[in-house]
């Protein structure tokens, strides 16, 4: 988006880093109501149309032998079935749909939003802070119904001397509210912040001799995003096992 | 956004977009916030309801494919390791059988061979006592020749020297000499 | 005024990045030094691994997101 205004300025260097996250309407006019169709319901649609395309079109011939598209969600399946199994316990089996919801959506955002003059959803902490919010209820909710009080004893390190016990639960329970801040400001941060710094490559472009070397460092860039929406799909998924392990096992 | 810091171009670009990050643009939270809460009810139904049972039905149904073929694998292999066996025993009887009949015929071949050594024998032991007796004769025969000629050869001689030869005592002494 | 020192502001919280790159160096590392020692135990740390480097770099994104609020929010 940044690059669109290099052609008409002719003086000084343009960096628009932050344009490409803004949020506009679909159909025209300024006012972004609640229920405003915008370039987010679009790309979530999108998002949503490429979970389809994949588990479902993908398997729908429901072969012994998969086809490609099938491999590939089965694979998806096995990946975050054996996360949850190994990471919060056979007993979280029954989260696996959930947290099958939140990998494919992290991960089909990521990676639309790395089509070039796409829209970014993961990129927005208003998103990321709903998901790390999300799981952390679940989360809270879950440890006070299967253990009842009996969760707060994550909070009391019974391994620790007596004295420390108080200032450890104190620690804890900060850890343990700032647990969504981090779980949401992570995945949008790293989005944001590569999306960013390509913008700001893309801007040194203007100056013809620079250009080459800017082109090629949007290109490793690029390649190094690619890693990042994968893993921060990865790492968010799995820190939501290991707080729902927390949740059902609060033995510290 | 400060407007001392960026030049004149800059700031009436600047001035022309939203204002700095547009993520910390509260208004628009709401909209985002159910839109996405949209998304995910929808993911979620699609996903629990219909690709993740069809998934797990079709992983299922290929161990069991595989548990199968590895059963009817193991099957076959039980059965080709019993053919062999039993190709194996048939190859050890047929052995011994061909060794039994072997065994038999080289006896039956003594038995003939012995039997015909020694009628061979006998014949040839007649043979010789038949050619010995022949030969014998033929000895006795030929020294009573040389009796004769002797004793005629004596009385010649005798008579040649102008001795009358008494007949016998020229026979003894032949047979005499013939003896010493 | 104001906004020249935020932008210095910005900058320095950018030193927060270099950090949080050494800190992410420091998990990998110590990684791949025990995995090499030994490799049979390394598959099922692979998780592991990623948590921790998840939390390293969460620290740097923070630093980041400091930079750009004094950037545009100030």
């Amino acid at each position: 988006m940044a690059s669109e205004a290099h052609g008409a300025e002719s003086g000084g260097l343009e960096f628009h880093p932050m344009d490409q996250f803004i949020i506009k309407p679909l159909f025209g006019g300024d006012i972004i109501n609640w229920y405003t169709p915008t370039n987010v319901t679009l790309w979530m649609a999108l998002a949503v149309v490429a979970v389809i395309a994949l588990m479902v079109v993908g398997t729908r011939r429901r072969a012994v032998v998969p086809s490609r598209s099938q491999s590939i969600g089965e694979l998806a399946y096995g990946f975050v079935y054996k996360m949850v199994e190994d990471v919060a316990g056979k007993d979280a089996i029954k989260f696996f749909p959930y947290i099958m919801t939140l990998f494919m959506f992290i991960v089909f955002a990521n990676f639309l939003g790395l089509i070039p003059m796409s829209f970014t959803t993961t990129s927005h902490f208003g998103v990321t802070v709903v998901l790390a919010l999300l799981v952390f209820l679940t989360v809270t909710v879950v440890g006070f119904v299967k253990n009842g009080m009996g969760f707060l004893g994550l909070f009391w390190v019974s391994s620790a001397p007596l004295a420390l016990r108080p200032i450890l639960a104190i620690i804890e329970l900060i850890s343990y509210f700032v647990r969504p801040v981090s779980h949401s400001i992570r995945l949008a941060g790293n989005v944001m912040a590569g999306h960013a710094v390509i913008k700001v490559f893309a801007g040194f472009a203007a100056i013809a001799v620079v250009s080459p070397v800017s082109v090629v460092a949007i290109t490793a860039m690029y390649g190094l995003e690619v890693l990042v929406a994968f893993i921060q799909a990865y790492v968010f998924t799995i820190l939501t096992c290991v707080y729902l392990k927390d949740a059902l096992h609060p033995s510290h | 956004m400060a407007t001392t810091t960026t030049d004149a171009a800059g700031h009436a670009a600047e001035a022309a977009s939203a204002p700095g990050m547009p993520q910390l643009d509260f208004s628009n939270w709401g909209n985002q916030i159910f839109w996405l809460l949209i998304t995910l009810v929808v993911i979620y139904f699609v996903l629990s309801r219909i690709a993740l049972p069809r998934i797990a039905a079709v992983l299922a149904e290929r161990q069991g494919t595989i548990t199968n073929d590895i059963a009817a694998a193991e099957e076959l292999k039980a059965k080709a390791v019993e053919a062999e066996e039993a190709y194996n025993q048939a190859l050890a009887d047929a052995r011994v059988e061909a060794q039994k009949i072997a065994a038999e015929a080289k006896a039956e071949i003594q038995a003939d061979l012995d039997v015909a050594i020694q009628k061979a024998d006998a014949e040839i032991s007649a043979k010789a006592a038949e050619s010995e007796k022949a030969i014998a004769e033929i000895r006795a025969g030929a020294l009573d020749s040389i009796k004769d000629v002797a004793d005629a050869t004596a009385n010649e001689v005798v008579a040649a020297l102008g001795g009358k030869a008494d007949a016998k005592a020229v026979t003894k002494a032949v047979a005499d000499r013939m003896k010493g | 005024m104001e906004g020249q020192l935020a932008h210095i502001g910005a900058g320095l919280a950018a030193i927060g990045s270099g950090a949080a790159a050494i800190g992410v160096g420091n998990v990998a590392g110590n990684f791949l030094a025990g995995a090499l020692r030994n490799p049979s135990a390394a598959a099922g740390q692979t998780a592991t691994l990623f948590i921790g480097i998840a939390f390293a770099e969460a620290l740097g994104i923070f630093s980041f997101l400091v930079a750009l609020l004094l950037m545009f929010a100030v």
